[in-house]
C-alpha cells in the first residue's frame, strides 16, 4: 500500500472525558483504502518540546467525507498538545501505517481493548461484521467515567465492559468476563496495556484459539526506515511499524 | 540556472544533498514519498559482515530537538546485502552508498571487498563512529592510530570512493580527519552521533536499552558545525557535512562551513519529503544571493 504524506483539518473535537477525546480530521483529496489495525504518524506542530511526530491508531474511517477519526488519551505532551487544537488547524499525517487485523469469515470473533488500546477496535469490528463474522467487545476500564464511547460499537455486535471498580458492567479485568468461560470463540483481537495482551494471548492459548495482539512501541519514523520500535520475534527482531503493529501471538515470544 | 553539481574527488553529485546511514533505510523505504534521483545521492543502511540482531528494545528516546538511538547496528549482513538488496536499488539515478561497519579489522576489509565488486555502488562510507556496538564502532574512530589502521586496510581493498564517517566523541576531531586523509580516505563525512543518555526519573530506569546511546537532531547541530569547519580547515578532501540539519537553511550553513556536501539525517524520520524540499531551498538561495555556483559557496564563511 502506497504511503502519503498530507495535511489534514481539524473538523470536529470530542471530549470523552478529562483524559479521552476523539478528533475528526479531513483530507482534502479522498482518502487511499485502510485497513482495520493500522495508523498514522502525526505531526505536533503547536509544541516546540515535541521533536519526533506521534502514532496513533486509527479508530474509524469515513470515505464519503474523507474523515479519519482518532481516538486519544492525553499522556504526554505529544497527545495533550494534540488535545489542544483548534477547529480548522492543520495536521501532517504520514499514514496509512502498518499492518492489519486479519478478518475471518462467519466466524465467532472476540475482541478484547483495555484504556486507550480501544482505539483500533472500533473499526476491526466494523470490518469483522461487514464479514459475516459475530462480534463480541469487552472493554476493560477503571470506573464507569472511563467506559466512553461504547455506542459507536453497538451496530457492529455485543459490547460488554469491566471495571476494575465494578461501577459498571462487570467487575475486574476484561480477561476476567464470565462471556470468556461461557462461551466459545474462534478468534480472538486485542489492543491496550501489554499485560492485559499477555493475559490474552494466555486465554487464547488455553482455548487453542489465534489471537492477534496490536503493540506500541516507540518509534521514531514509522515507516521501517529507523529500525527503533522492533519487537522481539521467533524470527528476530521486526519492526512494529512495518511488520506490525499486528503480530500473531504465535509469531511472539510472549 | 544553478550549479548544484559537486564533486567528492571523482564521485559527481548531481547536488549536494545526501541522507544519511541508519536513517533512510535502502531508499525503498522513501520510494512512496520522494523520487530518489532528485538527491545527490544516498547512503544505505550500515552493514557488517555478518547477521547482526542489534540491541534490545528500548532503542530510541526522544530528548529536546533530538533523539538517542541505540539500534546497534541491525542488519543482515553484507553476502545478504549483495544477494537480495543490491539487485532492488542497483538502477536508482543517484549515487547509492554503502556504510560499513565492524568489530574487527578483518570484517571491515570483507566487507568492503565484497562491495568493491558491486558495479552500481560507487563508493562506500566507513563507518569508525557507530557509538552502539561492543567492540569496534566508535573504538576505531577515537584515536588516530586505530583509525589510520582501519582505513589503511580497507584502502588497500576498496578501490572506488573511500568515505570515512567520524565520531564526535574525541577531543579533536581535525587530527582524526587529517589521519585517515593519510590513509588514503577519498572525503571524511561528519558527525556520527553523540554519546548521549536518558533516565526515566519515575520508574528511576534507563530509557535505553543499552543505557546510552547516540544523541542527533537540531540539538547537536552547533558541535556539527564547529567540527565541520574545524575539519575543513585541516583537511584537502572534501568535507561532507551532517549533524541535526532539518532544511536548506542549515545545509547551506554546513556549505558555507566547507561541505562540499551534506547528509540529512534524522530530519527523514520527521518529514519523509525533506531531504528533496533542501534540494529545492539551496536553489531558492541561491538564487536569491545570485550564486551561479555551489561550488562558490563551499567554505565562503565571512570571517572579516
Amino acid at each position: 500500500m502506497k504511503k502519503l504524506i498530507q495535511d489534514f483539518e481539524l473538523v470536529k473535537y470530542e471530549e470523552l472525558n478529562c483524559e479521552h477525546f476523539v478528533l475528526d480530521i479531513k483530507a482534502n483529496e479522498p482518502l487511499p483504502e485502510i485497513l482495520p489495525g493500522q495508523f498514522v504518524n502525526v505531526r505536533v506542530d503547536n509544541n516546540n518540546s515535541v521533536f519526533l511526530r506521534r502514532p496513533l491508531s486509527i479508530h474509524n474511517v469515513d470515505y464519503d467525507r474523507n474523515v479519519i477519526q482518532l481516538f486519544v488519551k492525553r499522556i504526554g505532551e505529544g497527545t495533550k498538545s494534540l488535545g489542544k487544537l483548534k477547529i480548522g488547524d492543520k495536521l501532517s499525517v504520514v499514514y496509512p501505517l502498518g499492518n492489519s487485523y486479519s478478518i475471518p469469515k462467519n466466524a465467532k470473533t472476540l475482541l478484547i481493548g483495555g484504556g486507550c488500546g480501544v482505539a483500533p477496535l472500533l473499526y476491526l469490528s466494523k470490518f469483522l461484521h461487514e464479514a459475516g463474522n459475530e462480534v463480541t467487545t469487552i472493554l476493560g476500564v477503571r470506573s464507569s467515567y472511563d467506559a466512553v464511547g461504547l455506542k459507536a460499537y453497538e451496530p457492529y455486535g455485543r459490547i460488554l465492559v469491566t471495571t476494575e471498580d465494578g461501577s459498571q458492567g462487570e467487575k475486574g479485568y476484561p480477561t476476567q468476563h464470565s462471556v470468556l468461560e461461557n462461551e466459545s470463540f474462534d478468534y480472538s483481537f486485542t489492543c491496550g496495556p501489554e499485560p492485559m495482551m499477555k493475559a490474552v494471548a494466555a486465554y487464547s492459548e488455553s482455548k487453542g484459539i489465534s489471537c492477534e495482539v496490536s503493540l506500541e512501541n516507540t518509534m521514531a519514523c514509522g515507516f521501517g526506515a529507523c529500525l527503533c520500535c522492533v519487537t522481539d520475534t521467533k524470527k528476530g527482531n521486526k519492526c512494529v511499524c512495518t511488520e506490525g503493529p499486528v503480530f500473531n501471538i504465535k509469531d511472539l515470544k510472549w | 540556472m544553478v550549479n548544484l553539481e559537486v564533486k567528492l574527488k571523482d564521485l559527481v553529485l548531481k547536488n549536494p544533498v545526501m541522507t544519511a546511514s541508519g536513517t533512510f533505510g535502502f531508499g525503498e523505504e522513501f520510494a512512496d514519498f520522494i523520487d530518489l534521483s532528485d538527491l545527490g545521492g544516498i547512503i544505505v543502511k550500515g552493514t557488517t559482515r555478518h547477521h547482526r540482531e542489534g540491541n534490545p528494545y528500548p532503542r530510541m528516546a526522544e530528548t529536546p530537538s533530538g533523539m538517542l538511538n541505540a539500534v546497534g547496528l541491525q542488519n543482515k549482513g553484507v553476502e545478504n546485502f549483495c544477494q537480495d538488496i543490491y539487485p532492488r536499488i542497483k538502477d536508482y539515478q543517484t549515487n547509492v552508498m554503502v556504510n560499513v561497519s565492524g568489530s574487527v579489522i578483518e570484517d571491515y576489509v570483507e566487507t568492503a571487498a565484497m562491495i568493491n565488486e558491486l558495479e552500481h555502488i560507487p563508493g562506500i562510507e566507513l563507518n569508525i563512529s557507530c557509538p552502539n556496538v561492543k567492540e569496534g564502532g566508535m573504538a576505531f574512530g577515537t584515536s588516530c592510530a586505530s583509525a589510520e589502521e582501519v582505513v589503511r586496510a580497507v584502502r588497500q581493498v576498496y578501490k572506488k570512493h573511500l568515505m570515512v564517517k567520524l565520531s564526535p566523541n574525541v577531543t579533536d576531531i581535525a587530527s582524526i580527519a587529517k589521519a585517515v586523509e593519510g590513509q588514503g580516505a577519498d572525503s571524511v563525512s561528519l558527525i556520527n552521533t553523540l554519546l548521549g543518555m536518558a533516565i526515566d526519573a519515575e520508574t528511576r530506569k534507563p530509557l535505553l536499552s543499552t543505557v546510552t546511546g547516540g544523541l542527533s537532531g537540531p540539538c547537536v547541530k552547533p558541535v556539527a558545525l564547529r567540527m565541520v569547519w574545524q575539519v575543513a580547515q585541516a583537511v584537502k578532501i572534501p568535507v561532507v557535512g551532517l549533524g541535526g540539519i532539518m532544511n536548506a537553511k542549515d545545509a547551506i550553513e554546513f556549505i558555507l562551513a566547507g561541505a562540499t556536501a551534506i547528509q540529512i539525517g534524522t530530519a527523514n524520520f520527521i518529514d519523509p519529503q525533506v531531504s528533496v524540499k533542501i534540494v529545492e531551498g539551496i536553489k531558492e538561495y541561491m538564487i536569491r544571493h545570485q550564486v551561479s555556483d555551489i561550488n562558490d559557496l563551499i567554505g565562503a564563511i565571512n570571517l572579516k
